[in-house]
């Protein structure tokens, strides 16, 4: 069984956003960017299936600017196996929504026929956490999100979810869309060696244009708006004086 | 224009204050319908009739919703969507489940987390873990979209909707459920509660995290935990507030051990007042924090449940 792993490169979860002074945009000029957390879950998870014996091959892809090449590269030297990069943006302000993202997804899932394609929960840019779930519906395949435990069976896969009440447990036929929560597994580092071998591993470049799915936005962004601040707190000395101040002003 | 409005229920109880809020927030779009659906509805979907704003209620009981699994639900909304301009729900995971899937089958965007209404095209929702505010007018013909139930105030209720029984649609049959592991708790639900008190890691131990509960419990309050103190096991999954995990918006939060990482600020810091206890002084949350003690928290927790 294939293993398909759709990996986004974005914003380093570390770097403090700076929202563009016209309104335009966050800045991602010169800022670092990283693989989505997420979906470094997904790879972790993706390579422990194919050393468990359970998968066969690990594709990841990735679809925006050609640097998400480098993430590739990352998810190569993680122990991927392949990749496909599918450049649908020259800017990197420009972010290829959900749904056409999950359109391109759907069209390398007809091509490879892999039997699971675990995403990330949430891409840490957009926070739409939309991508899985869509990429289901075009499919018709069963879903199951915020993975915290994966279970891959024979034509299934058992899997727990993180829900608002605790954790959900339900069993999804393959092929089937899984995406990662945070506790699903703690990713690997890539080591030097395996990063060097990770340059000659396959990377097979496409456009949105071969799988002859429209990229054009369906959301206009009108603004982006700095949020709005704190008034400046203040510091106590001890618990009562804590206490007071809250009864003070009615908080307690 | 008309809203299909999922209402939130969860083995046959409606999750009242998340239903009515998204009510509020509908109200702007057009005449809201509610769909109930579930193995057992009718109880959830007479309280959801009581809702002010809300014209009619859908009744789709059927054996096939008992789990709220996302295909069979997905696949009743999509066989009712013609009707509407808008299908909506509160952000929570399950209709955070369910919508994505709805939206891509009639080949849409998908709006999730939404904190404003501009007009019936226009919508506010905050991107980066709400270091931006992001203000987007969807091109497509229907909307679909999740509300951050804590930025809208809740529809009174004193309404009587009628109600109405719908039949179910096919089942794709592509996912069953096995089982849920639900932890009972006479304390308030972490999104809806007017008091929060929070553990991070630096409570050290799931044993320790008494403490965090001592003090909410006499304050009548809800926990919440850092994604530390969950990962480390000291806090379930479901206490986790912030960017990946719950959004909460009390009236006081009061975060203890906690360093206030731009992810757990994301989900705490539209709460009306914010009360910080770190033994670091530089620590961030004291940035957003109303009032600031630097304490060790073995000593001042404590001493906060005995003085409150
Ligand atoms: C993709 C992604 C998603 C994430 N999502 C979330 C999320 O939803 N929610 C979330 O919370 N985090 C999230 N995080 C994690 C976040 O970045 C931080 O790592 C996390 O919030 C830190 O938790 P903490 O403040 O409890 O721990 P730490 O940062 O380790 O802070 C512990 C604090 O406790 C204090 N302390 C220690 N002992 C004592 C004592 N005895 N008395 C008083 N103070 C003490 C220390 O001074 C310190 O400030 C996410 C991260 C990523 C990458
Ligand atoms: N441009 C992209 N390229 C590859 N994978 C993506 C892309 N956008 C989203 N994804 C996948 O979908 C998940 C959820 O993203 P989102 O729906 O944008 O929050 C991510 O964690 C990725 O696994």
């Amino acid at each position: 069984m294939k293993v398909l792993v759709p990996v986004k490169r974005v914003i380093d979860y570390n770097v403090k956003v700076r929202v563009k002074a016209d309104g335009s945009g966050v800045d991602l000029a010169n800022v670092k960017m990283s693989m989505n957390p997420f979906d470094e879950i997904a790879v972790e998870e993706a390579i422990r299936l194919k050393e468990a014996g359970k998968a066969s091959e690990v594709i990841v892809v990735s679809i925006g600017v050609k640097q998400s090449q480098e993430t590739l590269r990352t998810a190569l030297a993680m122990g991927a196996d392949r990749a496909i990069l599918v450049t649908a943006a020259e800017d990197v302000h420009t972010d290829i929504e959900p749904l056409a993202v999950a359109k391109i997804l759907a069209a390398v899932v007809k091509e490879e026929e892999p039997g699971l394609v675990i995403c990330g929960k949430q891409a840490i840019d957009n926070d739409l956490n939309a991508t899985g779930q869509m990429l289901a519906a075009l499919t018709g395949f069963a879903q199951a999100t915020n993975a915290n435990n994966l279970e891959v069976e024979e034509g299934s896969a058992t899997v727990a979810r993180e829900v608002d009440g605790g954790l959900q447990t339900i069993k999804v036929t393959l092929p089937a869309i899984v995406t990662t929560d945070l506790r699903l597994n703690e990713p690997r580092y890539a080591s030097l060696p395996n990063i060097m071998k990770a340059k000659k591993k396959p990377l097979d470049e496409k456009t949105p244009e071969d799988f002859g799915v429209d990229v054009a936005p369906r959301l206009e962004v009108v603004t982006t708006a700095e949020p709005a601040e704190r008034a400046a707190g203040v510091m106590v000395g001890s618990v009562d004086e804590l206490v007071a101040k809250l009864k003070e002003t009615g908080a307690l | 224009m008309a809203v299909l409005l999922l209402a939130e229920i969860t083995d046959g109880s409606l999750a009242m204050d998340a239903t009515a809020k998204t009510v509020a927030a509908a109200s702007k779009l057009g005449d809201v319908t509610v769909l109930a659906v579930g193995a057992t509805a009718k109880d959830a979907a007479g309280e959801a009739a009581t809702i002010e704003g809300v014209s009619k209620v859908l009744v789709a009981e059927d054996a096939i919703y008992g789990h709220r699994l996302a295909e069979p639900t997905a696949a009743l909304i999509v066989s009712l969507a013609g009707d509407y301009s808008h299908i909506v729900a509160p952000a929570t995971t399950d209709a955070k489940n369910i919508l994505p899937r709805v939206a891509a089958l009639l080949d849409v965007m998908v709006l999730t987390d939404v904190t404003g209404v501009v007009d019936g095209d226009t919508f506010e929702r905050p991107i980066y873990a709400g270091n931006a505010i992001q203000t987007v007018k969807s091109k497509d013909a229907t909307k679909v979209i999740t509300f951050r139930t804590s930025t809208f105030d809740a529809a009174a209720t004193g309404g009587s909707a009628a109600l109405e029984d719908i039949a179910a649609a096919e089942n794709p049959g592509l996912s069953e459920w096995v089982s849920d592991k639900v932890a009972e708790s006479d304390r308030p639900e972490l999104t809806s509660a007017k008091i929060v008190v929070s553990g991070g890691r630096g409570v050290g131990s799931e044993e320790d995290f008494k403490i965090i509960e001592a003090l909410a419990d006499k304050l009548g309050a809800a926990v919440g935990a850092s994604r530390a103190a969950v990962d480390s096991g000291f806090a379930p999954n479901d206490w986790q507030v912030g960017q990946t995990g719950k959004v909460v918006a009390p009236e006081l939060y009061i975060a203890c051990g906690i360093s206030g990482a731009i992810q757990h600020l994301a989900g705490m810091k539209d709460s009306k007042v914010i009360v910080a206890i770190n033994k670091d002084e530089e620590a961030p949350i004291f940035q957003v924090a109303d009032y600031g003690l630097v304490a060790d928290i073995f000593e001042a927790v404590p001493e906060m449940t005995g003085k409150v």
